[in-house]
């Protein structure tokens, strides 16, 4: 499109790489615990792969695709995704667009209508995803949006016959009570960094308050999505740190988001990360976590361009299909025929434990 | 009805013709005719941009320059 903004891009890397010979090495030990022991990698072994120099991503992302089906298998999960309510929210995400706390150009909506959710589930539905999640830009639930909530799941599972999620922030041990009784079969909420990067990107709210709400979730017998956002300036080291966290909160999902700066946020002039730089991280997150169901999420289309299939064996086993909260998503009818001609079969995934 | 602001970023038209504001898989924003923020629908196959006083502007069904 010849009238987009130019969006920069990251390019220096900012640690020593490997050279070929010990980058060979460290893929085929990491293969070798993966494949043939069967056994996680450790923080210090996950460390030690990042630094592969660019010409051996695509021999660490083969490897994470060979993770991938060991672990999980061919099937890829579909979830359609819809802001039921938008916009106005009191935290300060730095990332978001949704955040009343900047100036931005996307107007605060209300809880949409019954119909409104009813209508976009039947849509995600038709497209083939066994996933919808209700999505609510707040900081967590009062009563009135609880109600809300506890009436539509179980109506949306019984008119349209398709899994529900909902992300609503943060949440109260009763409210997780509340929202596993009703039938949420998985709450979403991401850690979206390290703990020692968080107050570079939230100061409303603390990591550790999100790293309780993902521990009530999976208390209450929830499955937990959990979710990154990559690209606002976080290290390598933090990267790997936010996989080791992940694994304390032990999430059946993992969406993988890339920061796509948004006008009027603090991160609006952060820069994009580099189409393989992504693909590099992709294949760390599998090899960090072998068994999640690691869904490609909001940014990649302006992240990756051409590349979007790379990330399908590279380690993604999921997609958000079609648009996302604010912004649109490219043709689902494209996405379809990635899996097509990939020979993936679509389908239901759940965490292998 | 003629539009008087870019839709993309609210920008009065008779300061901002070329559009450079247009951002990839953005809907659009504003109102073409009163320059105020759109509530804009976002679900999984499509959009819809209403104004409060124009009523509905753009959906995913028509091509938006």
């Amino acid at each position: 499109m010849a009238d987009v903004p130019v969006m920069f891009r990251s390019t220096t890397p900012e640690r020593p790489r490997l050279s070929s010979a010990e980058a060979r090495e460290a893929i085929q030990n990491a293969a070798r615990a993966l494949l043939d022991e069967k056994r996680q990698l450790t923080l210090a072994e996950l460390d030690a792969l990042a630094d592969v120099p660019d010409a051996s991503v695509p021999a660490l992302a083969a490897l994470a695709h060979e993770v991938r089906l060991e672990w999980c298998g061919d099937t890829v999960e579909v979830e359609g995704i819809l802001s039921a309510k938008t916009g106005g929210c009191p935290e300060d995400c730095h990332f978001c667009s949704q955040s009343a706390k900047f100036e931005s150009p996307v107007q605060a909506t209300p809880f949409l209508d019954t119909a409104d959710v009813l209508a976009a589930a039947q849509e995600t539905k038709a497209l083939g995803a066994t996933e919808f999640c209700i999505v609510l830009a707040i900081r967590g639930p009062d009563e009135r949006t609880m109600d809300r909530i506890c009436e539509l799941v179980p109506l949306i599972e019984k008119e349209v016959g398709i899994n529900v999620a909902v992300s609503a922030g943060i949440i109260t041990e009763e409210q997780a009570k509340r929202f596993a009784e009703v039938g949420v079969h998985r709450y979403n909420h991401n850690l979206e960094t390290a703990e020692s990067f968080f107050d570079q990107v939230v100061t409303t709210h603390s990591w550790a308050e999100r790293f309780e709400t993902c521990q009530l979730v999976r208390a209450h017998n929830m499955e937990l999505c959990c979710g990154v956002l990559l690209g606002m300036g976080e290290t390598y080291e933090q990267r790997i740190e936010l996989i080791g966290q992940l694994r304390a909160v032990e999430p059946a999902e993992v969406p993988v988001n890339f920061l796509n700066p948004r006008p009027g946020t603090p991160f609006a002039s952060r820069p994009l990360i580099e189409p393989l730089e992504a693909i590099r991280w992709i294949a760390m997150f599998r090899l960090g976590l072998p068994s999640v169901i690691l869904r490609y999420a909001g940014g990649r289309e302006v992240t990756l361009r051409e590349l979007q299939a790379l990330g399908l064996t590279a380690g993604i086993n999921a997609l958000i299909v079609g648009n996302y909260l604010t912004t649109l998503g490219r043709s689902p009818d494209e996405d379809l025929q990635m899996l097509q001609d990939l020979q993936m079969p679509i389908g239901a995934l759940s965490k292998v434990l | 009805m003629e539009a008087t602001y870019c839709h993309w970023c609210g920008t009065a038209l008779a300061e901002h013709s070329d559009r450079q504001c247009r951002r990839e898989l953005d809907p659009p924003r504003f109102c073409p005719q009163c320059g105020r923020r759109l509530r804009v629908k976002v679900h999984t196959a499509g959009f819809e941009a209403e104004c409060k006083n124009h009523g509905l502007q753009f959906t995913a069904d028509q091509s938006i320059d």
